[in-house]
């Protein structure tokens, strides 16, 4: 029983550390660990509409759950016109021998229904070609027509989960800035849209000036910076009800760059009092906040690790920008930045791994990430202006805000692989900068 | 009672506050914008554009504050430290701040675009902290001063090079009335 063996091994650092799960026998897997090879050929025919009023949904999301695959870089799909046999009923058993002369080694089936309701159910399967069996079994989802593209994202985070063994990115959303106007007047409006760019809706208008969102650890609400008081301050806002408060309004104080730590409790941010930035935590619950560096240097950009015992953060203590890490409460620093250049933004990954940040250096602006011991840097991207990464939840992916140069500048978002390989444009309405993903929902 | 309104950008700036700060000697690469100003922008010192209230020829004017005192000072990269030009400048607006007491001043820091915006937003607090601590020691109460940051949100010149830069690394006084502070 030898079927081929394969196994699509991908460029993810050598430090990463991937599950120890290679194929004995070759079931459809894809390793995540290093070297770069060709992406794994997959096809999604058209879900099968089980009632007339499931007719567009049945195609529509295949192709989201197609588009979700092939964005990855990890896959790549056989367009419909190379099909030999189509999928007729999703009960009828699937004709292997027609997949594999295209070389189709995945394929997903599916069926949608729309019930009087107008309730929504997909259910799918995923099949290893090759070894002419299911690939775990059968599942189904259902929800609101409104909320389709969110039942293929779930689809496609399961065959990503199957194939690959890690967690999914899809059933997730992006909070961003988005903008419009002249550069030196940006208006600029608080936005979220799911992480490929659809269902856009607006948290705040443009009348003040906003500043990076964060998601809470539950999604539910997100921090951000707002000049509404005239001056920059931190406030939440619950994004169902789209209410906000400020968190943050000690007179003759600015605040900025708020994150969540890992209980959803505590925000960590920076306050600047007579000039100086320093880094202070609140608890949301009692408001009463905590001064954790206390220096006459600049002191920014604070990020609690998931075990919520360290906070990695940004200072120029030494003269130039680095990177240092500190205990959650405060305390001594050790600095672990250790290149040439200038680093900011530090973020940590949500498995606790690496550090996703900022780089300045020769004039050129790079995302890259380095162990939590700052060793083992690799720079992901290279431009004018690259700032602000954010993680996807399986901590596979980085989004962050890249900027053109000149007086037609504009801010966009882009993802990149840890690899730094399927460097790609996030589609937004226009303009658009600090990108937070969410957790997965 | 009278309230002068803040402009409402810096984008708004006149060409004249800039011929002034060419006038004045220090030596800025200017960033010209022929599309923005025209190619035929005569100095008309009477008309300030709806910029700030007042003539330039009235030396208690917000005009004239912008314009003939020099409501801006320059950093170099990364610095906040105030250069000899930038103290001459603000000893002008200390003596103009104590002249005209009734003016409460807003400190407004800002940023080039090299940078992170977190970092920039404590950059520019600290260039607006450096006028601020200077306008104090030179006897304008606290009381009558505030200050913001707006990190690299808001350049008054748009090109991605130095000559745009070094207007952008800024801090700007603006002044108003009975600002209430």
């Amino acid at each position: 029983m030898m079927y081929r063996f394969m196994t699509i091994v991908l460029a993810v650092l050598a430090l990463i550390q991937a599950p120890a799960l290679r194929a004995q026998d070759g079931p459809l897997r894809i390793e995540i660990t290093e070297g770069v090879i060709e992406p794994l050929p997959f096809a999604v025919p058209d879900f099968i509409a089980e009632s007339s009023a499931a007719n567009e949904l049945a195609r529509n999301i295949a192709r989201v759950v197609a588009a979700d695959l092939s964005g990855t870089g990890l896959f790549r799909e056989i367009p419909a016109d190379a099909f030999i046999s189509p999928v007729t009923s999703f009960s009828s058993p699937v004709q292997f021998a027609d997949w594999k002369a295209i070389n189709a080694q995945a394929l997903v089936t599916g069926a949608v229904n729309v019930d009087a309701d107008g309730k929504v159910t997909a259910k799918f399967r995923l099949w290893d070609v090759f070894a002419g069996q299911e690939l775990g079994n059968g599942l189904q989802f259902s929800g609101t027509q409104d909320g389709w593209r969110r039942i293929a994202h779930k689809i496609a985070d399961q065959v990503y989960s199957r194939i690959t063994g890690e967690t999914g990115y899809f059933d997730t959303r992006v909070a961003f800035v988005a903008e419009s106007g002249p550069k030196g007047q940006r208006a600029k409006r608080l936005a979220i849209m799911d992480y490929d760019g659809a269902n856009v809706k607006y948290l705040t208008d443009s009348s003040s000036l906003v500043l990076a969102p964060r998601f809470s650890p539950t999604g539910d609400r997100v921090l951000y910076t707002s000049y509404e008081s005239g001056f920059p301050r931190v406030y939440m806002l619950d994004i169902a009800s789209v209410s906000r408060r400020i968190l943050e309004s000690q007179d003759g104080t600015m605040s900025f760059a708020p994150r969540f730590a890992p209980n959803g409790r505590t925000v960590v941010y920076s306050l600047i009092r007579g000039g100086n930035t320093d880094i202070y935590k609140m608890d949301i619950g009692t408001g009463q906040s905590t001064r954790l560096t206390s220096a006459p240097s600049i002191e920014t950009a604070p990020s609690v690790s998931p075990d919520g015992s360290q906070i990695v953060f940004e200072s120029d203590r030494s003269g130039s920008k680095q990177i240092y890490v500190m205990s959650a409460d405060g305390g001594e620093a050790r600095r672990i930045s250790k290149g040439d250049g200038q680093y900011g933004t530090p973020v940590w990954s949500p498995r606790g791994d690496l550090v996703a940040f900022t780089k300045q250096s020769k004039r050129r602006f790079h995302i890259g990430v380095m162990r939590t011991d700052g060793s083992e840097e690799r720079l992901l991207t290279a431009s004018f202006l690259d700032e602000g990464p954010t993680w996807a939840p399986n901590g596979r992916v980085i989004m962050f805000t890249r900027e053109t140069q000149g007086e037609q500048g504009q801010s966009r978002l882009y993802s990149v692989d840890i690899t730094g390989r399927n460097l790609q444009q996030v589609s937004t309405p226009g303009g658009a900068s600090d990108p937070s993903w969410s957790p997965l929902q | 009672m009278t309230r002068i309104v803040k402009r409402g950008s810096p984008m708004s700036k006149t060409f004249l506050s800039k011929a002034f700060i060419l006038g004045a000697g220090l030596t800025l690469a200017a960033c010209t914008s022929p599309d923005r100003f025209g190619s035929d922008s005569a100095v008309d010192l009477n008309n300030s554009a709806g910029s700030v209230a007042g003539s330039v020829s009235d030396p208690t004017s917000p005009a004239y504050f912008e314009q003939a005192v020099g409501d801006r000072v320059l950093f170099p990269v990364d610095q906040h430290t105030l250069t000899n030009a930038a103290q001459s400048t603000l000893d002008a607006q200390a003596e103009w701040l104590l002249t005209n007491s009734d003016y409460d001043a807003l400190i407004e820091g800002h940023a080039d675009e090299q940078g992170t915006r977190e970092y920039n937003l404590a950059l520019g607090a600290r260039r607006a902290n450096s006028v601020h601590e200077y306008l104090v020691s030179r006897g304008v109460p606290a009381s009558r001063l505030r200050v913001v940051s707006y990190g690299k949100e808001r350049p008054l010149e748009s090109c991605s090079t130095e000559s745009c830069y070094v207007q952008n690394r800024r801090a700007v006084t603006i002044i108003s009335i009975g600002a209430g502070v």
